[in-house]
């Protein structure tokens, strides 16, 4: 009868309440302006207990820094910037959206790293009922990392209701590391046999924790469950380790072709100009800044579009460069033909008067270029086993330039031509082929691919006045390791010296695998002076 | 006519000399040597025109001793050998009172010996790896134990760190900041095993392996945290790899002695939030002084959009200071002044006072910042007051009983307490 009685009062006050709920959260919210970093996570934590819709949006905001406070009036207000570079402001407790402020009448509710992960904390155990899979999943992740008996318990719940494969796993994958922590050594075992084959670094963490308890003990002193606990142990730990060493193996193995494809697009334009034309272009790197330059200038024309920004700097920077290209070729190199040094000296000039027009058009200081959306973030395989999409789509796309160079070459008559003019000018000219003009369109192809490279690069490094002397000299290594002349070459020889490289720097430190396989390239050339695929017959002369 | 014309000229040319010579002499000399041109004009070139600045606004106040001051630039150009040349040409051949200037340690140290045998003043504006102390050098950015030390402490006692990575350029900077730290670590109990070190060259631009061993380190189940001394160019692909490989501030922080915000400002920030770095001054702490300072910053140079940066506060302090120890001594020689600079003491930007110490380094206030998406630094920690300087680490069992004390009776840079004995200067 009582109980019955007491359901119908918590009943009514749930109806009466809503409005004295809401008042609370009213008072945490406004409370916010007023606390330091050092005391503003007990209010958060208040405010996470709140039964409010938009308890998450407030988190999130605070997350993400949007969450702000007039200085007027302390009135919490959320911000969001717009693409006119305006700011729509938002009041949290409702009421009419607040005349455009600058943005100095403001102040933004501050965080700090403990403040965040406490709010992700708290996120993660609201988040466990959210409708969209992937959140949930972050959420049980999240707990699984920084794991409380409350978390758990809630965790245990959700198990009950949660419908999808991937997050039941997770879960499972959670309370067993919990039992095996806490659990006696029956349940303790369990869990080990739960926890098989997974990967989640905290699995392994656990196990390691507890096989190094049970060492403390000697082998005699452990109960029979206790032996059986501690081989069961060293078998998953063996076998965990086992199959880290091959990812890794893995990882290393796509960090080297990564970096082969970086080196493979710096240097295929220099494989045109140097190896097939025999032209030693020392600004070749400054066409790459170009190409860099040219991202920058396309994304500052088109703020709005930068999720395709790239799209439109890969024609634009391979026309620049190309033109630039050309225009050196025609003004300066032509005149040096047969006279190497000369050209040497003559494109170092050229390489330094770029430098300096870059550095009073653009200031010497570096320019930011922002990463797209789609290029951003990792592909992540397994727990121990990523891959950030930037290089993966850099592998990709470096291959796609040297297949299509590879079939221009090939396949079309001007690559026909640029083949016969540069095997044999005298014989070309005599069957009608333009050399001058073949020229010019080769030396402005191998340019404006250093352009594109220069648009990738952009992505990895710093865009400066100074980003094409560090490409310049690893681009003529790949093309004379490579073999001069021969594109085969320069791409076998990118990944292979790419991956030389990740491979000796876990073993060496990166600045001692550099010249490890400075050394190395030394002795292979003197070893065999044309390279890994030297030019044959008659055309090598 | 043409005769007429020639006189005309002369006389011109004749009276411009002499206006000039006898300006000359009513002038105090002030060199500026800051790189304009190479790798280090990104950083150096802000300087120089913050020396300017201080000296455009000394003169508008009426000068020093009733003199105008007259800034001397010359261009090092990155090459630390023409730092030597340029401070020579300096001191004795346009014979300036003082020289503001340097930014790597390797420049300094080129320096040195040509500013004590031709007894010049040198301010040195960056924070640097300790372990030196000359009578003519005053060093107002930060030592070690004002910048590596606390910074370490906050990671440890804040943040909880257990296990450390110390990533470095591979120079003299990191690796000496990094031996400090690694023995500071060991005296804190840290075992040898919780502890990564790394160096890689400049301008490293392809960091996928180490952020993955970072990654690796990082998932053992204790709280790690990353101390960088990455200098310069080869920060922003190192924050990006770390944004990619979805490492956040919160799992792994990272706290940077070399990155301001002037080198964010070439930066997307958005992946940087919440990593942090140590410094003495951050644009954004809000006192009076610095809103000033800023303001009159950006007048200066006319453009809004510059920041101003933590050298850039160690320069402005250093040109007060010395300004104030010429007035006391009534005398711009170097002697006097370098004896009255002891003890002078300048309002800092932050507001706080800095102190000038017997061993040549400032008393200075340490913050640890975290990076924000719009490119500034805030505030998360800050020493309760100042620190003071400590010119001989006390970390390094080679230089834990050296201190610096240019007051009698020690008068010594490199002075040993247990034995009493002063070794001399050596570089």
């Amino acid at each position: 009868m009582l109980r019955t009685f007491s359901l119908v009062i918590t009943l009514l006050m749930s109806v009466f309440s809503a409005s004295a709920f809401s008042d609370e959260f009213d008072s945490l919210i406004n409370q916010l302006p007023h606390k330091k970093l050092r005391n503003i996570t007990p209010v958060l934590t208040q405010i996470a207990e709140q039964d409010n819709d938009q308890v998450r949006f407030v988190l999130t905001e605070i997350l993400n820094g949007d969450l702000y406070y007039l200085k007027s009036n302390k009135q919490v207000v959320s911000i969001r910037k717009q693409a006119s570079g305006d700011y729509t402001i938002t009041p949290v407790l409702g009421g009419d959206a607040v005349a455009d402020q600058s943005k100095s009448a403001m102040k933004k509710i501050r965080t700090s790293n403990s403040i965040r992960s406490h709010i992700r904390g708290l996120l993660a155990q609201i988040d466990l009922s959210h409708k969209q899979t992937h959140v949930r999943l972050n959420a049980v992740k999240q707990i699984l990392d920084d794991p409380s008996a409350e978390s758990i318990e809630l965790l245990k719940q959700r198990l009950a209701v949660e419908k999808d494969s991937d997050v039941t796993e997770l879960i499972n994958t959670a309370i067993a590391v919990n039992q095996l922590k806490e659990g006696d050594s029956q349940a303790k075992l369990a869990a080990v046999a739960d926890l098989k084959g997974s990967l989640e670094p905290s699995v392994r963490n656990a196990m390691v924790e507890q096989l190094n308890g049970l060492n403390e003990y000697k082998l005699n002193e452990l109960s029979e469950t206790d032996k059986a606990l501690k081989a069961a142990l060293t078998k998953s730990i063996d076998s965990i380790k086992q199959k880290r060493s091959i990812y890794e193996f893995v990882e290393n193995l796509f960090f080297g072709l990564s970096l082969g494809s970086v080196l493979l697009l710096a240097a295929i334009g220099l494989a045109i100009t140097f190896g097939v034309m025999g032209v030693i272009n020392m600004a070749h790197g400054e066409m790459i800044m170009l190409g860099a330059y040219t991202t920058y200038v396309i994304q500052q024309m088109f703020p709005q579009w930068i999720d395709y920004s790239l799209f439109i700097a890969i024609p634009a920077a391979f026309i620049v460069s190309g033109t630039v290209g050309i225009l050196i070729e025609r003004g300066v190199i032509r005149f040096l033909k047969g006279r190497p040094l000369e050209t040497l000296l003559a494109t170092f000039g050229i390489s330094l008067i770029l430098q300096q027009l870059v550095r009073s058009v653009f200031s010497p200081l570096n320019r930011t270029v922002a990463a797209p959306e789609w290029m951003s973030g990792s592909w992540q395989i397994n727990p121990i086993f990523s891959i950030t999409y930037n290089r993966l789509y850099i592998v990709i796309f470096a291959l796609a330039v040297f297949f299509a160079l590879l079939a221009f070459m090939k396949r079309s008559s001007l690559g026909l031509h640029v083949r016969a003019v540069a095997q044999n000018r005298e014989m070309a000219r005599a069957l009608s082929v333009r050399s001058d003009r073949v020229d010019a369109i080769t030396f402005g192809l191998g340019s404006g691919i250093a352009g594109i490279a220069g648009v990738v690069l952009s992505q990895l490094t710093n865009v400066g006045p100074n980003l094409g002397q560090s490409y310049i000299i690893d681009s003529f290594l790949v093309v004379v390791f490579g073999g001069v002349g021969n594109l085969w070459g320069t791409l076998v020889a990118a990944m292979s010296l790419g991956a030389l490289n990740k491979f000796l720097e876990p073993l060496t430190g990166s600045v001692l695998a550099t010249i490890i396989v400075l050394v190395g390239l030394v002795l292979f050339i003197q070893k065999r002076p044309k390279g890994l695929f030297p030019q044959k017959g008659r055309a090598a002369e | 006519m043409k005769l007429k014309k020639l006189i005309a000229a002369s006389s011109i040319v004749a009276s411009s000399l002499v206006t000039s010579m006898t300006y000359a002499a009513e002038t105090i000399k002030v060199g500026v040597l800051h790189s304009l041109s190479g790798t280090m004009a990104i950083s150096e070139t802000t300087l120089k025109d913050t020396v300017l600045m201080m000296i455009e606004e000394q003169n508008k106040a009426g000068g020093l001793l009733g003199k105008k001051l007259e800034p001397v630039v010359v261009d090092p150009a990155s090459n630390w050998p023409l730092f030597a040349e340029k401070t020579r040409e300096l001191l004795s051949k346009e014979k300036v009172d003082v020289i503001f200037g340097c930014w790597t340690s390797v420049s300094r140290k080129s320096v040195l010996p040509v500013v004590e045998e031709l007894n010049g003043l040198l301010f040195y504006p960056v924070q640097y790896e300790g372990e030196e102390s000359s009578k003519n050098v005053f060093y107002t950015g930060a030592a070690p134990n004002q910048q590596a030390i606390p910074a370490v402490d906050y990671l440890m006692n804040d943040i909880g760190a257990e296990r450390w990575v110390l990533l470095g350029t591979d120079y003299v900077y990191p690796r000496t900041t990094n031996k400090i730290l690694e023995a500071y670590l060991k005296a804190q109990g840290v075992a040898e095993k919780d502890i990564m070190i790394n160096y890689t060259p400049f301008g490293h631009s392809d960091w996928q392996s180490i952020v993955a061993d970072v990654k690796k380190f990082g998932s053992a189940g204790k709280k790690t945290a990353v101390v960088s001394t990455i200098n310069g160019d080869a920060n922003v692909p190192f924050y990006k790899e770390l944004g990619n490989q979805g490492i956040s501030a919160e799992d792994i922080p990272v706290v940077a002695f070399s990155v301001g915000e002037e080198e964010l400002s070439g930066f997307d920030t958005s992946p940087l939030v919440g990593h942090l770095a140590a410094w003495n001054y951050f644009q954004s702490v809000e006192t009076e002084a610095n809103a000033e300072f800023i303001a009159s910053w950006k007048e200066f140079i006319g453009d809004d959009k510059r920041v101003t940066n933590d050298p850039m506060e160690a320069t402005y302090i250093g040109f007060k200071m010395w300004a104030k120890a010429v007035e006391k001594a009534g005398t711009t020689d170097v002697d006097a002044v370098e004896q009255a600079m002891i003890g002078i003491t300048v309002p800092n930007l932050t507001g706080g006072t800095a102190v000038m110490n017997a061993n040549h380094h400032l008393s200075k206030p340490v913050l640890i910042g975290e990076i924000q998406d719009n490119g500034q630094l805030e505030v998360v920690w800050e020493t309760a007051g100042t620190v003071i300087g400590d010119a001989w680490s006390d970390f390094l069992p080679s230089s834990k009983n050296l201190i610096a004390d240019w007051t009698a009776p020690v008068n010594c840079g490199n002075f040993d307490i247990k034995t009493a004995k002063c070794s001399g200067q050596n570089f």
